[in-house]
């Protein structure tokens, strides 16, 4: 029970990175990297996590409860909206890319950059 | 690479990267158990030191506040990205968006959708103030915040028309709340260096833990970053929108409407 | 949602992971990320790829 958020972790990051390097469709390629992205954000978090401890906000809890770890969450947080800007980055590539070349195949644009 | 030989490599390699990511995996101490001391430390002097009761929120504008102002840049970089590589093409128009195209029946948004819409849309700008608000007090802060806010602009799209949110929440005004978060939030590190401290220190009054206004420079923070990631989300989807809705190729085929 | 090969049909899978992956921080005692995760994964992320598709659907008349 104890090896299972990282076994999930690292399926996620495969199955993200069998998407990628086999797919048919532009969108469906960037789909697969923010799935991956996400196996990144679910390590980050079951590292900091622990047995019976709140959330790390003292708002209404007394002081010196144990509580998971802040650091790992904050990384988190901030990861996730940038992965999200990074993202419409790609797919505006891509969205672009579709546009010049017709086609979001991306077997086919390989011969096109040569 | 033909598909036969990607998929012949990426076989033999993607089961090595695999067995290396389950091994290191596997030195890591079980889940549920913590062993590091930063957090711990974290947890027990953050409230007393800096009267900010969300810990997340005062690692990521207080401690590691220069971390969070690289991240604020990247941000501002994706989306000055995603408007210079959707800008109108050679041989593209800009068309009327679809709504108003000549000829072309568009059904009403049905009163329903109007009257949520409505409904939805002023509590979904007001709990986004209040998340970007009180974010060194209860889960949220700037970040999130932001993304409720252009949300509540994206339901002007939804529940009326595209000239409506044009209207609602124009180009300029984006692009001016993305650029004034930024420079405030570069801004309120160099005040710390002003007042005769470390870059990004906080400097002003930290009152009671558990009042608004506390904590001092977090909560300007907040808003620097959450006004900046409203005005980046909103241009971003603006963008896309534009996109699809109003630039068309050049020989003007019918656009096909956007799915709802 | 790797294996769903019609992008259409994956923004909606997408959307569906984010909201549980929303849910799971949650379950993790991480309300902040829990927060962002939700509403970014669950609304902003499948937005902008249904706004890709119509986009590249559009183009193809």
């Amino acid at each position: 029970m104890s090896f299972l958020p990282y076994a999930v972790v690292a399926y996620v990051a495969a199955i993200g990175l069998y998407g990628v390097v086999t797919s048919r469709n532009l969108v469906h390629l960037v789909i697969c990297l923010s799935v991956m992205q996400s196996s990144s954000y679910l390590l980050l978090l079951s590292i900091g996590s622990q047995k019976d401890a709140s959330a790390p906000i003292f708002a209404d809890v007394p002081l010196g409860t144990r509580a998971v770890d802040p650091v790992v969450q904050a990384l988190t947080l901030t990861d996730v909206v940038v992965g999200t800007t990074v993202t419409a980055l790609l797919l505006a590539l891509a969205v672009q890319a579709h546009k010049r070349y017709g086609t979001a195949d991306p077997s086919e644009l390989r011969p096109e950059r040569r | 690479m033909s598909d036969r030989v990607r998929m012949g490599v990426f076989a033999v390699t993607g089961v090595g990267l695999l067995a290396f990511l389950l091994w290191g995996l596997a030195g890591l101490p079980d889940f549920g158990t913590y062993r590091g001391p930063y957090g711990d430390i974290l947890n027990r002097i953050a409230v007393p030191e800096r009267s900010a009761t969300d810990v997340v929120t005062a690692v990521n504008f207080d401690y590691r506040a220069f971390d969070t102002l690289g991240e604020e840049f990247i941000l501002f970089a994706a989306v000055v990205g995603v408007t210079s590589i959707l800008r109108a093409m050679r041989g593209e128009r800009t068309r009327a968006p679809d709504d108003e195209a000549a000829g072309r029946r568009v059904p009403e948004t049905s009163l329903a959708v109007r009257v949520i819409g409505l409904g939805l849309g002023p509590p979904t700008l007001l709990i986004g103030i209040y998340i970007v608000a009180h974010g060194h007090q209860t889960p949220g802060g700037g970040f999130q915040g932001g993304v409720i806010l252009a949300t509540a602009l994206l339901l002007t799209y939804l529940s009326a028309d595209y000239a409506t949110m044009r209207r609602v929440g124009p180009t300029w005004l984006s692009e001016l709340a993305e650029g004034m978060g930024a420079a405030g939030f570069a801004l309120v590190g160099v005040a710390g260096l002003v007042a005769g401290g470390a870059f990004f220190e906080n400097f002003l009054g930290k009152g009671t833990p558990g009042e608004l206004l506390s904590a001092g420079t977090i909560l300007a923070s907040n808003f620097a970053v959450g006004l900046a990631v409203t005005g980046g989300f909103a241009l971003m989807l603006s963008e896309f929108l534009q996109q699809t809705l109003t630039r068309r190729r050049g020989r003007g085929r019918r656009p096909r409407a956007r799915r709802t | 949602m790797v294996f769903a090969r019609d992008p259409l049909r994956q923004a909606m899978l997408a959307s569906i992971y984010g909201l549980v992956l929303g849910l799971l921080f949650f379950a993790w005692q991480a309300p902040d990320v829990a927060l962002s995760q939700t509403v970014v994964g669950a609304v902003a992320l499948p937005l902008m790829i249904l706004l890709a598709l119509a986009k590249m659907r559009g183009g193809e008349e």
